[in-house]
């Protein structure tokens, strides 16, 4: 275990100085002064400029430069978003927890819809039920979720109108934030209409955690059929059977916990997906994410906001994989002697 | 697992999504949602003080909500009414102008202001000091510019303000001056409290005034938060009455398509600007309402910069730019909007008829540029800006049609839009080459057209984004404000109109009326043909 740790650890350290670098030079490729890109002081007098640029050992070379690029970073200084003149890091406190929202509830869906889809597809396996599965699957796997988003707003919020198509909650509601997480500041409140809000809530992130839902489930559908196929075709299944156990009894008491433990593995992986997906359906539902800000800062060319953006949710990504990679290791003991991080 | 834990998965399954699906009915109907009104507007205010801005996003959420004026227009007859102010009183020489003001106005009670008396003398005096005087404290915060103000002269036309009694205040003029009880009636010259000033100079928080507003207006302040929303509550003590809504919430959506959406989804009950008539008319629970509204949507050249510092391009353009194509493409054909060759609608009553509409033709924009010694080509920056207005519904489309007739006569056409606010910003400063703009008229007095758009005054302030000054023209707009004479300002309009028409600083594209979808629960006027929307008498069935 010691060894799978720092593999990790290995792995993050250079996987971070790719993307600091990386950052780091694009503040030399976004048009303007480069020390204005990294801070986003666009309205700093000449002095206060020469200032920053001292504190950013601008007069030194690269590798300084660089360094102090870092020192700033390890203190949680990604400078000021040049839209907004809010710091890039506060910015990203507000919006990352809506993203993890959205991303946790679109796992949840996957995960109760997909796997149970998965595993009757591989009990009626070769059959029609199989064949329509795994069918539909293959379409909702190869939607492109932008078309769906806006297919899902035309059905069920335009031309039904049984569901809201933007924001996270009617602005009607005020809610305080404190965790960020909604639903757990609606929790906290002390709103006379928190129950409303929940509601309220819970009807907004219904359509959007659906839309970022399908792809994974149809992963989850296909990750859970094969495995319980794998588990159905083993060994001790069949002697289970020659023991002479229900078909019920085999499913439910042997068969699904076993399949269940590959399934999981694969959750962490489909994690960066999830966020990948997000970030388009948040544009969409004008949800307001992480990855919703991030487009917005493309669109006003606020280049601090795209570097922070971009080193952030690179890292929370990798660090959520490194994450689960753990917490599999440590359930599977087989696990770790896999050298790379799958 | 076992059977019975398979059985109660499902079972969670289905409460979970019931929880989801069916809970719209299952709590009391006397719901929050159905005593708070959401209006989907079309950007962000960059301020919420209406005294330092010309724009209409400010204006449409701010005057009419917060604040209240001395005097205000009538919806239905356009003539001046009371407001603040019970009565008034113009001397026979038009130089002395005095104002009755009512005493049971409420200045609003919120958390960071507790007023401890009603309105007087002082706060009117005060509200317009900001403004006359650059040596009080208040003059020069938040930019310490008056663009509307400014644009009309308002500072060369007072000779001074007298407070004449506790509730009596006078306004003593230089000369006669035909719209200035207009300018007072408009939507930037609001009343603020003085009592508020105060505490803010005690407490050291100067900008306060203009971003956490106290008025007396049928809404308080409440929250803000740029580019998602504003939200207001009722003021009690409003002296026309307490508004009959719990919250009015401006839903800040950009897009138009948004704004439809949400509409239809129930998310907003009132939009502006909306789209897709047709589809907002076949629904039985949303309503279309328009009003004709004073306005110009234009192709305004800047004048201080090559290449629109040459008439011949000026001219040269517009005769490229195929009008009756963008009537129907932005403005969804002529039910909307009428295709405009003065900066004045013809229904204004200085309109010169005899102006002459500047004719689609390729050959004579290549001739004109041939003139100018332009015979290889040029490159121009076009700025679209990046919100809706009446005037002008969808200025990127527009900017893009401009972009396909200008390459027939070899200008290639750069299209460039940023944030509202930073696009007037740069305006201001005049970065531009060419932007497509317009103006909703404040009050109905022609001056109100030509002053803010092209006099020398606007140009210096960076509101007349042409930065053309013109001495020939600005003598005509200077002499027509000093008589009151109808048919002699009349002439002097159509002077000036006929010089702008030859000069083109800008190219006037079209009047438009303005529309808003609303559900049909939802009553009481919010439209007005002149200045910004207004939710005071606004409720819900």
């Amino acid at each position: 275990m010691l060894i799978f740790t720092l593999r990790r650890l290995n792995l993050f350290f250079f996987t971070m100085l790719v993307l600091t670098l990386l950052t780091f030079s694009l503040s030399f490729f976004f048009p303007g002064e480069q020390i204005i890109n990294v801070t986003g002081q666009i309205d700093a007098t000449p002095e206060q400029i020469a200032l920053i640029a001292l504190d950013y050992n601008k007069h030194e070379s690269l590798i300084m430069q660089y360094w102090s690029y870092l020192v700033h970073l390890f203190n949680g200084d990604l400078g000021v978003s040049m839209a907004s003149r809010i710091p890039i890091m506060d910015e990203m406190m507000s919006h990352l927890p809506a993203t993890i929202e959205l991303t946790t509830v679109a796992l949840i869906i996957a995960m109760v819809v997909g796997i149970p889809i998965g595993f009757i597809a591989a009990i009626r396996h070769r059959k029609k039920t199989d064949d329509i599965i795994l069918a539909v699957s293959m379409v909702g796997y190869s939607i492109p979720i932008f078309w769906l988003a806006l297919l899902a707003i035309l059905i069920f919020s335009i031309q039904l109108a049984w569901l809201p198509s933007a924001g996270q909650i009617s602005l009607v509601y005020e809610i305080e934030q404190v965790t960020g997480i909604l639903f757990f500041d609606i929790l906290l409140s002390d709103n006379p209409y928190k129950w409303q809000a929940f509601q309220n809530a819970s009807v907004h992130i219904l359509l959007p955690a659906c839309v970022v839902a399908l792809a994974p489930a149809t992963v989850f559908v296909r990750l859970a059929r094969t495995s319980m196929l794998t588990v159905l075709d083993s060994h001790y299944i069949k002697a289970a059977m020659a023991k002479g156990l229900t078909f019920q009894q085999l499913i439910f008491r042997h068969a699904i916990k076993n399949a269940m433990v590959n399934v999981i593995r694969d959750v962490g992986l489909q994690f960066a997906n999830l966020v990948t997906l997000a970030m388009v359906t948040e544009v969409i539902f004008n949800w307001p994410g992480i990855g919703n800000w991030l487009i917005q800062s493309i669109y006003q060319r606020d280049y601090t906001a795209i570097q922070g953006g971009l080193l952030a949710l690179s890292s929370f990504i990798f660090i959520v994989h490194i994450f689960t990679d753990f917490i599999y290791a440590s359930l599977n003991p087989l696990a770790r002697g896999i050298k790379y991080g799958s | 697992m076992t059977v019975t834990s398979a059985s109660q998965y499902f079972k969670i399954l289905v409460t979970l999504s019931a929880m989801f699906l069916g809970g719209c009915d299952s709590y009391k109907a006397d719901s929050l949602s159905e005593r708070s009104l959401i209006y989907c507007s079309e950007g962000s205010p960059e301020i919420l003080n209406p005294q330092l801005v010309t724009s209409g996003v400010t204006v449409d959420a701010t005057s009419k909500q917060l604040y209240n004026q001395l005097i205000a227009f009538d919806v239905a007859t356009n003539e001046v009414t009371p407001s603040i102010a019970k009565s008034w009183h113009v001397t026979q020489d038009n130089k002395k102008i005095t104002f009755y003001l009512r005493r049971n106005v409420a200045f609003h009670h919120t958390q960071y202001f507790m007023p401890t008396r009603h309105l007087n003398a002082d706060d009117v005096l005060f509200s317009f000091n900001r403004i006359l005087d650059p040596s009080q404290v208040f003059h020069d915060v938040s930019g310490g510019k008056y663009p509307f103000f400014d644009s009309v002269g308002f500072a060369d036309v007072i000779e001074s303000l007298e407070k004449i009694n506790e509730y009596t205040i006078r306004f003593n003029l230089k000369r006669a001056d035909s719209s200035f009880l207009a300018n007072l009636a408009t939507d930037f010259s609001v009343i603020l409290s003085r009592e508020y000033a105060e505490l803010l100079i005690r407490s050291n928080r100067l900008e306060d005034i203009d971003t956490l507003p106290i008025g007396t207006g049928p809404y308080k302040f409440k929250e803000y938060r740029t580019g998602s929303y504003i939200r207001y509550e009722p003021h009690a003590e409003y002296w026309e009455g307490q508004p009959k809504l719990q919250q009015l919430i401006f839903d800040i959506t950009p897009s138009n398509t948004g704004r439809l959406t949400k509409l239809l989804a129930g998310e907003c009950d009132v939009i502006g600007y909306p789209i897709a008539h047709k589809k907002i008319n076949n629904n039985p629970l949303l309503t279309l309402e328009d009003v004709t509204a004073f306005n110009i949507g234009y192709l305004g050249f800047n004048t201080a910069k090559p290449p629109f510092n040459n008439k011949l391009i000026r001219r040269a353009v517009a005769h490229a730019i195929n009008k009756q194509a963008i009537l129907d493409t932005v403005y969804f054909g002529d039910a909307k909007a009428e295709s405009a060759n003065s900066i004045l609608p013809p229904s204004s009553w200085a309109y010169a008829e005899d102006t002459h509409d500047i004719e689609y033709s390729i050959e004579q924009a290549e001739l004109l540029l041939t003139q100018a010694g332009i015979t290889d080509g040029l490159t121009i920056d076009l700025w679209a800006m990046p919100v809706q207005r009446a005037y002008n519904p969808d200025a990127v489309t527009m900017a893009k049609l401009i972009q396909a007739d200008l390459q027939k006569i070899g200008i290639t056409v750069n299209i460039i839009s940023y944030n509202w606010q930073e696009f007037l910003r740069r305006l201001a400063l005049g970065e531009h080459q060419s932007v497509l703009l317009g103006w909703s008229a404040d009050h109905p007095d022609p001056d109100n057209f030509f002053t803010p758009l092209l006099s020398c005054g606007s140009a210096e302030t960076g509101n007349n984004r042409t930065f053309w000054c013109n001495q020939q023209f600005e003598k005509l707009l200077q002499g027509a404000l000093k008589i009151t004479d109808v048919e002699q300002r009349k002439a002097l309009y159509r002077e000036a109109q006929k010089i702008a028409a030859e000069e083109l600083p800008l190219f006037p594209i079209a009047h438009s009326k303005r529309f808003q979808a609303r559900k049909i629960s939802v009553k009481g006027d919010i439209l007005h043909p002149f200045g910004g929307i207004s939710f005071g008498g606004v409720e819900k069935q």
